[in-house]
Order: structure tokens, then sequence, then C-alpha cells
């Protein structure tokens, strides 16, 4: 093998070995594994990667090159990719540039030829925790200092750091659901993945985006059918600002939340979060949802998790437990099956449900899917109960036709 | 939902004997249901016409019927053991049909018999290409633009419409036999007859080409609650037009998007659900044009299959076991994944390293056949690689062949370019070459169509070799989840890394690494699996952990519940002595994986390790011919002359001294490879000429005296270095001079008398003694026309014979020898005298002839039959009928048999001719034959030679007016006498008998079925019947237990 002119190094002094690529220089923040076998450029490009390297179990990342339609953001969101075999292939069918050759365009650093299976053991066996991905030229020493200087993804708020600045309004992109009445769903967007926004767009909803410091007053005033919380990155427990807009929001609409989404949600009306000992990333996690008995295969990405009743980390049967809220009975609507943690749950005396895995895909299983028609249902039918019939709502929603993007 | 109580007893369908399109894989997967089956306390009824499976195990089963796998045994079984369900989905294709005959003629509405795993309407769906299409339609498919035809005349219409070129598939037949690529109205032609014909209700299905598409395969499950999950993808190096069979293949997918991946995925669940499988696994083929993002249906299986035998082996992911619980009405979440322990068998596994499968072919033992590779499956085995990157993979692939001959790609480059082109079975050896020769990957891409990823690692390969190689050797695990949760089952592969840190746990207790027999090819198949798993069982109830190596994907032995640990790795010395250094066994056992393992014994125990068992100088002893040579010679047995020669000079001038006729063949052959009966001075000059131009000088060339017109007997015993037992004599249908492995024979011998008897039980115990033998011998002898007995050969390891054998007497050979190898002794086993009981057994074996178009179909000393069956009566012929039978040549029971035999043959040409005559059948003959039938006062009819004229036998058989063809040769060599007629008898499925021996046991056995259907029994009964004293089998059963 070539000598290394890599490394990632832990924050408990574990040290791997691998060539550079990508972007020169090093890069540093918490150390994390996928499991997903396809769809890299979706996983790097996810915003709740912010603040992370990813290490790819996948054998071979880059086959395919890189394409404007594989992006979830607007950008790259992981700090780093670290491969057992990466290549570069801009020449493959439907590339539009090679895998490397974008990584390094968008000064993102790899490290390819490392073993990835013995740092994913490592993460296993010790945990998600900080480290980077160095030069050789950059000794163990001075690594140390760059990682130290990285604040802990305890506490941490990065949702920040990937939320729009201004309110986004995007338009519906046709009307998959059988009723062609549209629909806005105010989204807080603390680093949405676009395929959620397309999944709910493709149903017929007009979808606006909010910075995630938007106050609860301002988005009731947008007078939406309901509110979307999106996925993101970093500790829920550190959004306290978004739990208590959220805290507003709860019961005047309907309120759905996906991953982060989920945990603010959950946090809002009075649940614990946890950190999980190194997350959940992936597409190969079996879901119960608890509602049909099906067993769905589901794209995951998410280092907290939400504690059951009576503060358990783990539910021991399938059965749709409930919890005292703020607001009311929350009950379990889905349940992991590789560690039993809370996949999701709907309030029982006000509209609202979320889930913890990644329904959208993007990338990943397409079971979960159908999981947007129940949302958009439910806000159709919650519309219906506030006395605002479907059939003219075109002129009531007028209002609301403000800027477009 | 728990599993169901209203049944109680299952029928399980084996596949039987191993074909092309049909092999091992079935066994791994029925062997695996039948234990979970019984696990879970159902009673297993289970027909397999195989003996040489780990399934027909009377462990393995309840009851365990080895009868032929055709709808009136097998009607007989469910009357006599009244199973409440009938799970069809394990044995490939023939279980499949048998079960929807089963259906359509009553017999499981008659007995109460449901059909579990997949219904009669879900198998037509997916069987009747006309059904599936409407299937696919309805659900929103796509599949190719295709036309049905029964008549040349439909084809060619379709031709008009579609276009060229098209692909021609038979239906219902398996892996494709029959079809082909059409590129041109006569191929088309040519095709369509043949398909025609080769499909069981004369239908062909005529597909839009999608040659050069990219082939992908997904393994589905689905359960009883609707949850499905995808296994695994598979992706084919060779693009569409090669049977996924004969592909090089990889695992997972490596060239598609996600959002193509999960497009292949959404389908194949439609698929799945479409086709009504209600529980289990089923493979779905999709072509993708990487241009288009275009998907269209291929076909789907719903069964297990090679391809999910192959996903089991590459993600850890046990489909079969699985699918036998869905069956029986567990879901998929409540079925514990074996390898976590932690989490359900709800999920999808996800794999961190590469796997890569090579089929292994054998075209060099069918001359005159076309090596091109299409949609007709022709290999014979298959290697499975494990690496952690797709080079690492392909590179222990390619040592995983275990090659003869090195392949030799064209010097010139046109040549080259050409040859990479066309797809045949050194395709990938010849596309490394050309890239090693500083082609381009885009040219190469354009003419091969193969995924420019592919052949960009391919190029970094063929560059710097050793670049795949580099770094250390560390043993890691699969473990189906990516090192996601800590894995509890010990499979482990080897990769290379810049630092070694092995997962393996290798515990305190002594390890024993038994090495398996590779891919599977002609000569060395399944049975030798089979004893390799004897071995893991007995190693393992000895207290000592057993350590299998291998890489053959298809078999028990790589199913990691066999061993205590399993190392998927090539059987190469640098590759096992990996494991060894690792395992620091306490010793190895070769002698149970024919050839591959013994080739390494010397070099293991040079490096150090211990070989147990068998000494290598013992080994050297029986297999250097001037040693074994003067052993005999002092022993005072007699053997066939011979001589050794060093060049094609020296054997023409030491031949005479030998004496003709002479049996020749180069020194280094496995399964009678290039072995041919040469008569004469000239016959010899002629076959120095062809196979010396092969095999190049230098090599040493073996002559030996052909005992013509000799009776063949094959010994299995087991020796413990001082005593010898000796577990069965068979004796040979076929006269000297067929290969042991295509001849069928009989146990216990039918017609040698017991002077001869106790020379050959002598002479096995004198030479397995002066071996020093401490495990399984097997001798060859031949019995001559004077009753004089000669040694042929003695072979001191397990032999092809030892499955059928351990069945007939109901003592486990393998086991005991293995004890053996370990340091036990006969005398401890306290075996019967004689093992045989009042059963007859007779072996037949099963030929491919009808996959090498253009090939001879005569027996003769080169093996080449795939697989075997077994019958078992109380009489010679009935159990040769039964063997018959189950081997696919069903003897007819009237009409018109043909006989043209050499003269030598003549007088018992007019034997076979009155027995057939007194049968009722009319008998047909070419003028010298009918001549010597007629002085007999037999009735018959002359027929024309070929060439002279109507009515000739061609047109007879093509008519469908013969039933039965007896034909003898003159001489040996490509296309002799007689070619034609075999191989039209070959093509239309008529049983073609080329011995006068077997002719005569097929009148024998016509008369036997004329007293109406054998009866059936389960081994389990006839083991009790004939021993009550069964020490040897308990004891190891128990100790396997």
């Amino acid at each position: 093998m070539s000598d290394a002119t890599a490394y990632v190094l832990l924050e408990d002094g574990a040290r791997f070995d691998g060539l550079a690529c990508g972007a020169d220089g090093h890069a540093v923040g918490e150390v994390v594994f996928t499991t997903g076998m396809t769809g890299y450029q979706e996983t790097v490009t996810d915003p709740s990667f912010a603040g992370q390297l990813i290490a790819f179990t996948t054998a071979h990342v880059g086959n395919y090159g890189v394409s404007a339609e594989a992006m979830e953001s607007d950008r790259i969101h992981a700090r780093a990719a670290i491969m057992r075999a990466a290549t570069n292939r801009e020449d493959a069918p439907g590339a539009e540039g090679g895998w490397l050759d974008w990584l390094a365009d968008c000064g993102v650093p790899g490290i390819t030829d490392l073993d990835t299976r013995a740092l994913v053991r490592h993460i296993r066996d010790a945990g998600a925790m900080r480290g980077g991905v160095f030069p050789v030229a950059l000794g163990e020493d001075e690594a140390r200092v760059l990682i130290d200087a990285e604040p802990p993804m305890d506490g941490r708020d990065l949702a920040r750091d990937v939320t729009p600045t201004e309110p986004v309004v995007l338009e519906p992109l046709g009307n998959r659901g059988a009723t062609p009445a549209p629909l806005t769903i105010a989204m807080l967007d603390t680093g949405v993945k676009d395929s959620i926004v397309r999944n709910l767009r493709e149903r017929g909803a007009t979808v606006e985006l909010h910075p995630c410091t938007s106050s609860a007053d301002q988005l009731l005033a947008r007078d939406a059918d309901a509110f979307f919380l999106a996925n993101g990155p970093g500790d829920p427990a550190a959004l306290q600002y978004v739990v208590e807009t959220v805290r507003g929001l709860v019961g005047k609409k309907p309120v759905y939340g996906i991953c982060l989404g989920h945990q603010l949600l959950c946090r809002a009306v009075g649940l614990e979060t946890y950190k999980l000992p190194f997350g959940h990333r992936g597409a190969n996690h079996p879901v119960k949802d608890l509602t049909t008995g099906r067993v769905e295969i589901t794209s995951q990405n998410h280092g907290f998790a939400v504690l059951g009743p009576g503060g358990a980390r783990t539910i021991d049967d399938d059965r749709p437990v409930r919890w005292e809220t703020d607001f009311g009975a929350a009950e379990l609507t889905h349940i992991n099956l590789y560690d039993r943690t809370v996949e999701g749950l709907a309030l029982r005396d006000v509209p609202g449900a979320t889930v913890q895995y990644h329904p959208e895909a993007g990338p990943g299983p397409h079971d979960a899917l159908h999981l947007f028609d129940r949302f958009i249902e439910e806000i159709r039918q919650s519309r219906i109960g506030h006395g605002r019939p479907d059939a003219d709502s075109p002129h009531q929603n007028a209002g609301l036709d403000a800027p477009r993007s | 939902m728990p599993k169901r109580t209203d049944i109680r007893k299952i029928l399980i369908i084996g596949s039987g004997p191993i074909v092309i399109g049909q092999a091992a894989e079935f066994d791994y997967s029925g062997t695996q249901a039948c234990k979970v089956l019984m696990e879970e306390g159902y009673e297993v009824v289970l027909v397999n016409s195989n003996p040489a499976t780990i399934m027909t195990d009377p462990e393995i089963a309840t009851a365990t019927y080895v009868e032929p796998l055709l709808p009136g045994p097998v009607a007989q079984v469910i009357e006599r053991e009244r199973p409440d369900a009938l799970l069809p989905t394990l044995g490939g294709q023939t279980a499949l049909n048998l079960a929807k005959a089963l259906h359509e003629d009553g017999t499981l509405e008659q007995f109460g018999v449901e059909l579990i795993g997949a219904d009669y309407e879900a198998i037509d769906r997916a069987e009747d290409r006309d059904r599936f299409r409407e299937t696919m339609a309805e659900a929103g498919l796509r599949v190719p633009r295709s036309a049905i035809a029964t008549t040349v005349e439909q084809a060619r219409a379709a031709m008009e419409e579609i276009g060229l070129p098209l692909i021609l598939r038979p239906a219902f037949t398996l892996g494709g036999r029959g079809g082909g690529v059409a590129r041109s109205a006569a191929e088309l032609d040519e095709i369509a007859a043949r398909g025609i014909a080769a499909s069981p209700i004369g239908q062909i299905l005529i597909d839009e080409s999608v040659l050069g598409w990219g082939e992908f395969e997904l393994e589905v499950m689905r359960d009883r609650a609707d949850n499905v999950v995808i296994v695994c993808s598979i992706e084919n190096l060779d693009p569409m037009g090669v049977h996924t069979g004969d592909s090089v293949c990889v695992a997972p997918q490596q060239t598609l998007t996600d959002k193509q991946y999960q497009a292949l995925r959404d389908q194949a669940i439609k698929v799945i659900r479409a086709v009504g499988v209600e529980t289990g696994g089923s493979n779905v083929q999709f072509a993708v044009n990487p241009q288009t993002d275009e998907i269209v249906v291929i076909e789907m299986n719903p069964r297990v299959s090679r391809s999910s035998a192959l996903a089991s082996k590459a993600t850890g992911f046990p489909i079969a076991k699985i699918a036998a619980r869905l069956a029986v009405g567990y879901t998929l979440q409540e079925i514990p994944n074996d390898i976590t322990r932690a989490t359900p068998a709800s999920f999808e596994p996800t794999v961190d390293y590469c796997v890569v499968k090579w089929p292994r072919f054998a075209f060099e033992k069918f001359p005159g056949s076309d090596a091109g590779l299409t949609t007709h499956m022709k290999s014979v085995g298959e290697a499975m690689a494990i690496g952690r990157t797709f080079k690492q993979a392909f590179a222990k692939a390619l040592r995983s062949r275990e090659l003869d001959a090195r392949p030799c790609p064209p010097a010139g480059d046109d040549e080259l370019l050409d040859a990479c082109e066309l797809a045949g079975p050194e395709r990938f050896d010849h596309v490394l070459e050309a890239l090693r020769r500083g082609r381009a990957v885009e040219e190469l891409h354009v003419r091969t169509r193969i995924d420019p990823w592919f052949l960009g690692e391919l190029a970094e390969l063929a560059l710097e070799p050793e670049a795949a190689e580099a770094g250390e050797r560390t043993f890691k695990a699969v473990d189906t989840c990516a090192a996601e949760f800590a894995a509890r089952t010990p499979y482990y592969y080897s990769a290379r890394e810049r630092r070694a840190e092995h997962e393996v746990e290798r515990g305190e207790r002594p390890s024993v690494v038994i090495l398996g027999a590779g891919p599977n090819r002609i000569g060395q198949g399944i049975e030798f699996d089979y004893c390799c798993v004897h071995a893991a069982m007995t190693v393992r109830a000895s207290g000592r952990d057993a350590v299998m190596v291998n890489c053959n994907p298809e078999t028990v032995s790589t199913d990691y519940d066999t061993s205590d640990r399993l190392y998927f790795e090539p059987l190469t010395l640098e590759d096992v002595l990996g494991v060894c250094e690792l395992e620091r066994p306490e010793g190895v056992i070769v002698q149970f994986g024919g050839q591959t393992p013994l080739k390494l014994a010397a070099g293991l125990a040079q490096a150090g390790v211990p070989i147990l068992g068998t000494s290598i100088d013992a080994i050297d002893l029986a297999e250097d011919r001037g040693r074994f040579g003067a052993l005999l010679a002092r022993l005072g047995y007699e053997a066939p002359p011979y001589a050794t020669a060093h060049s094609p000079e020296e054997a023409l001038a030491r031949a005479p001294e030998v004496g003709f006729p002479l049996l020749v063949r180069p020194s280094y052959v496995l399964g009678g490879r290039a072995m041919e009966i040469v008569y004469s001075q000239e016959g010899l000059e002629d076959y120095l000429r062809r196979v010396g131009a092969d095999h190049g000088s230098g090599k040493e060339i073996f002559l030996d005296r052909f005992l013509e017109d000799s009776i063949e007997v094959d010994v299995d015993a087991l020796c413990d270095g001082e005593q010898v037992w000796i577990g069965g004599i068979m004796q040979h249908v076929e006269e000297a001079g067929i290969h042991s492995g295509d001849s069928a024979c009989v146990l216990p011998p039918h017609s040698l008398g017991d002077e001869v008897l106790a020379q050959i039980r002598s002479h096995t115990e004198g030479i397995a003694t002066a071996l020093g033998v401490r495990g399984l011998i097997n001798v060859q002898y031949a019995v001559d026309r004077a009753g004089r007995l000669y040694v042929i050969e003695a072979n001191p390891r397990a032999s092809r014979t030892v499955p059928f054998v351990s069945k007939a007497i109901g003592i486990p050979l393998a086991k005991l020898a293995c004890r053996i190898a370990l340091g036990e002794r006969i005398a401890h086993f306290a075996l019967p005298a004689d093992p045989v009981g009042d059963v007859v057994c007779v072996k037949e074996a099963v030929l491919p002839f009808d996959r090498f178009a253009g090939a001879d179909s005569l027996l003769g000393p080169e093996m080449r039959s795939t697989g075997e069956v077994m019958g078992i009566a109380h009489d010679f012929p009935t159990a040769f009928a039964k063997a018959e039978a189950a081997a696919g040549a069903q003897l007819p029971d009237e009409g018109t048999v043909f006989l043209t035999v050499t003269d030598r043959d003549k007088p018992a040409a007019a034997g076979v001719a009155m027995a057939l005559h007194e049968l009722g059948f009319r008998i047909v003959a070419t003028a010298g034959t009918a001549q010597a039938i007629k002085r007999m006062g037999i009735p018959v009819q002359s027929l024309r030679k070929i060439g002279e004229g109507s009515p000739n036998v061609l047109e007879l058989i093509e008519r469908g007016d013969v039933r039965l063809v007896v034909n003898t040769p003159v001489g040996t060599g490509a296309r002799v006498d007689g070619w034609e007629i075999r191989s039209a008898a070959v093509a239309s499925g008529i049983p073609c008998i080329t011995t006068m021996t077997g002719a005569m046991a097929a009148a024998r056995a016509i008369a036997a079925a004329r007293r109406g259907e054998p009866p059936v029994f389960s081994l389990q009964e006839l083991h009790r019947e004939h021993g009550a004293e069964r020490p040897g089998a308990e004891r190891a059963a128990s100790n396997a237990a």
C-alpha cells in the first residue's frame, strides 16, 4: 500500500492512516459513520451532517460521480469524507463531475484507503466522538490541539448555521393527492433536506421555509395550514429557543416533525431527549409502524433520541405506549426494531405527529414515503375540522400567495 | 404472528441430481430448511433422488425418500406419509414443476396437502411467461417487448415486428436450457426450433434485446404480514446477454446511483407482491440502461435460487432458513438475525466489503461444442471471493477458480479485442490482458459494454497486480451490518489493510482445519462437500473447534452453521497458510475435499502444519505410479501393464511393450481429463498430435493396458493403519473404459462370485495397510472375463461414492474416517462384518450433453457427468429402473427401439433385442446389426444409413417414432461413428445407451417396471430394517447432536 499521506485522529488518541483526497487541509468535528450503501452525494449534502466527519462503511465511494439531481441542499455540510476506496469517475453515465474533484472544489477534505471497518468498530465500542482528518504533515500534537478546540456535539446549536436568513416560499410541484386544494405548510427550517420539501410540494403543498429563529407569533401570522419541523444538525437540547417557539405553535395548528424536528416537538411538549452512543446513520433500520403493523426499512441519520414513558431509553414491546405531556396524551406510533428506541409518536389531544427517521429517503428506501400522504391527509382533515372546507379554498388562501422563489 | 400449529408434517422436495443450472445451492438451501423445520417441531418428509447431499442424510429429516422426482413416486410418498403441507420453493425448478404437476393432477387436493411458501397461482404467474408479462403490466412495470411462439413461423413473424437481435427462451426449463440470442434470421430459425423442442409445453418466449444493458438482481423476502426486505443486490459484470449463472458478478451493486437503485428496489417489491409469493425469498432480475435510466423486469423466480445462495453467503443473511420459518407463519420481525442475535431479520443487510463470483466452466470436456456464453447457462460451478475492495475480491476470485490450465489470450491485439467482445469463459482474462497491454478503458467499454467503473478497477488490477495484495492480511467478519452491531457468528474473510486487526475470536479449544473442495467442477462435485461437512460435524463432536476453509458459495460446508469458524478463502497454499498462522490448528484434514486439498498437503507439511490422517508419504506412495507399482508387485497383486513416457516419441516407443488397447492420458489431470483408449500405434499417434498440442511437451504421458470387456469394481474402505473395514463394493454396470464417475454402479455387486469378492476384500486390506492409510481409501479394480482381478488404482482419500455407500449401508463412512484421522481406532466402532442389507442400490450418473450442442454424447474414459442419482429397491432391475427414471432418462414402456452396434457387440445386441422383443417392443436396426438380430429369429426392420436416403434413423428420431436408442461406437476421439444419431437422441430427449451392459440392464429394468410402480421407502426404514446394530452411525450422530 502507498505510504499514508493523511490520517484520522480521534479525541481518545486512536489513529487510522490513509491517503489524502478531496480538498487539501484538515477538518475537525464529530466523527460518525453511516452504513448506507448508496447515495454518498445526498449524504454529504444533508444539512444534518453539519459539524460532522462522515465515515462511509460501504467499500467504494464515488463510483457514479456527482450530479445536480442528487443534491439535498445547496452545498456539502459534512466536514470530511472518510472512505475505504474512493474514486473520481467523472465519465460515469449521468455524472456531471467526479466525486473527488467535487469534494476538492467544495473545499472538503477526504481520506481514502483507510480501514473504515476498524474505525467503525472503535466508534461502536467507544461512542461517537470528536476527531479530525489531517495531512501527515500536520503532527499529532497539533492535531490534538485542533480537536480539543472543537466544541463537543452535546449542547451544540448547529441549526443557526444552516437555517435560511429570510423566509422562502416554494410552490407546489403538481398534485399527487386526490383533491387539488392548495395547502400551505410553514416549515421551521433547522436544516431541511430538499427531499422533504419536494415530497410535500409534490403532494400539492406550498412550503414556506422560515429561519429557525422565527418566533411563534411570526409563524402563526402566516396562517399556514400546518407547521413542519425540519431535520437538522446538532443537539436538540441546545435549541431551547426553537423549543419555546414550537410550544407556541402546538395546539394551534397541526405540527409535524422529522428527525431533529421530532426531537424538538417532543421537547416542546415536555418530553426528554438523550444522546445515543453512536447514533443511527444508514438506510437499513427496521421501523415498525404501530398503526399499521408494517415494518418499514428506513433511512436514518440522528445522534439523539427521545426518551420513552417514564424515562426509559428503550420500549420492550410493540404496543402504542403513552406519555402524558404538557399538551395531553402522546402515543408511540413507530419503534426501531434494532434497538427498540422511539421512532415516532402522535399527539392525541392536539393535532401533531412526528417521526425520528427519514420517510423522504434521499438516500435510502422509499418504504415510508406514504407517511407524507398521511400527514397531508391529516392536515386536510384538520382543516375540515376547523371549518375550512377544501372546495373553495383557492380564494381563502389568497393572502398567503406572497413572495415565491 | 406465531408459527402455524394447524400443520404438523411438511413435505419438502429437493432438486435432484446436480445438473447445470441446478446445483449444490439447493443442498445448502434444502438442508437449512429441513433443519429449521425440525427445530420448530415439525415432522419433515423429504424426497430427493440425489444421494450426494447432506439434505438426504437420515438425521436431517424425519423420513427421507431417495426416490425419483416424478409425480408417480412423489404421489406414493404423499399417500404413505400424509403430509399436511408441501413446501415447494427449496428444490429449484424441479420442485416447482413437480408441485405444479401434483396440483394439476389432483394429488394435492386428494390428500389434503396445502402448498405453503408459494401457492399454485403464484408459481404459475411467475413461471408462465405470458401470465408473468400480464402480471407485470398490471403492476405498471415494463418488460421487454416480446412475443410467444409455438412454431418457427410464429417466431419469424415476431422478428418482423420487434426486430433483431432477439432473445429466445423456452418456457419451463432450468437455467434457460435451449435458449439463445438470435442475431440473424438463420440463427432465429435454429434457436427457435431447439427452444420449442426443449420446452415441456412447446413454447418459447421471444424478447426485445436489451443486450449491452446492465444486468442486476435483487433478492427479495416477504412475510405473511406483507413486510418486504431486499437482502442483497447483485450486479453482473457481463452486460445483458450472458446468463447470470455464467456471468462474473459483484455484490453489492456498484454502479447505480441511489435513485436508480431505489427504483429497482421499489420495482422488486412490486414484483413479489404482484406475483403473490406469500412468504419466502424470490429473485428478481432487471436490465437497466445506464444512459437513459430505463428499467425492464427480466424475470423472477418465486423460490430460493443460485442467486439466493450467493446472496446468503455474500451477506450472512440465511435466506433459505428464514424462508422456511416464514412459510410456517412467522414474520420477519419474529425471527432473530443469527449473526447479531440482538436484532431481528426484518432488516436489510449492509456490507462493507465486496464480493465477486466467478463461474467455473468445463468446455474442455465437450470438444465440438460452442464455448460462447449466451442466455443458456453452461457453467458447472462457481467460486466466490470476499475482499475489502472490488480489486481484492476480484484477485481472490481469480485464484479461487483453480483452473487446470492458464488462459492464453491471443497474441495479436485485434484478436485479443475480439476475444474481449465475445462473451466466453475467459473473457475477463482477455480484458485484463488488453488493459495490461495499454488498451483504454473507453475502447474496451465500447467493445464490451462492461461498465467503465469495473474496467477502471480492472485496469488498475492489470497494471499493478501486486497492489491488491499489498498491506497486511487481516481477518474480518461477515456480519450483515457493517460492524454497527457486534457479530456473534464466526464467518471470516481475509482483507488487506495497512495494519492487521483480526476480528477472529479463537478461544482456547484446539482446532482442526478442514479444507473444502473449491468450486464444483466435473470430477469434483458435491460428494466432496458432503464429506467435508461430515468431517466438520465429527471434529465438533470430538470437543475441538471445526474450522472450514472453502470458496464455493453453493455449498453446505460454507454455511456458517456447519463449523465453529468459517474462513471464506481461496484454496491456495498461501491463503490456507494465512488461516493456519492465525488458527495454529492441531492439524489440517486434506482427505475429504477431493484433489484440491490433497495438492496442498505437501506444501502445508513443509510449512510445519500437521496433516491429520493418512500421511503425505502414503498419499505419494499411492499416487506415484512407480512406487505404487512396486508396492503391488511386493504384495503379489496383478495390475495392468503400464509405462510412463516423457515425450510423444517415448510414448510411441514404449506402447508395444505395454500392449494395445491402451489407456492414455497426461499425468496431471482430474476426472479422466483428456484420457482416451487407443487401439493401435496410429491411434496413439493421432492422440499425441491432438492432446500434445494442447498440453505442451515435457509433461509425463501415462500409458496403461486397457482391459477390454472387463468388469470394473470400486471399493470404499476405512483403515486405521492396521485394521481395515470394507464399507462397500460396487460393480459398474458399464464395462471397463467408461469413467467410474459416469458409469452406473450397483451395491452389492450383482454378478461377481464369492471367490472374486473375497479376493477384492483381501486385496483392499493388503493395499490399505501397506499404504498406511488412516481414514478413507478407494480402490478400483477390473475383473476380466477369466475372473482375474487387477488393481487399477488406489486413492487414499474420500471418493465420489462415499455418500452413496454411506446411504446404502446406513453407516457414515466420512464421519468414521474423520474419527480415525483424529486418533480413534476401527475397533472402537463395533462395526458389522458385512453392512449390506437386503436391498440393492444403484447409482446412476447424470450427463449434461443437452447443454453442449455439438459435443458427442458418448461415454468414455473422460468423466463428463455433473451429478448422480440413487435408486433403491429389493432387486437390481427395479433399482436400475428407478435410477434411470431419476436421472431423467425415463425408459420407455413400449414403442420402437433402434439398435446400431459394432461387430464386436453384435452377439450381445441380439440378446438385448430378444429381451426387448419379448417385452413387445418393435426393433429397428442398421443393416449389419439387423442381420445379427434376424439370425436369432427376432423380427427386425432394417434402416438405411444416414446419407443413403429415406427412411433413415434421424428422420425416425426427429419424428418421435423411436423411444430408445442403443448405439455402441467404434474408436474414440471427436465425432466418431454414430455421432449424429446420438446428438439427435440427446436433442430429442430420448434415452441413448452406448454400452451393451447398459442396454441389457435397461431391458431388465423395463421388464421390472411392467410389474407396476415400484414401492417407495425411506432411508430411515431401510436402515432400521436391515441393521439392528448401527453402532458407528449412532455414535457419530449422537456426538454431532
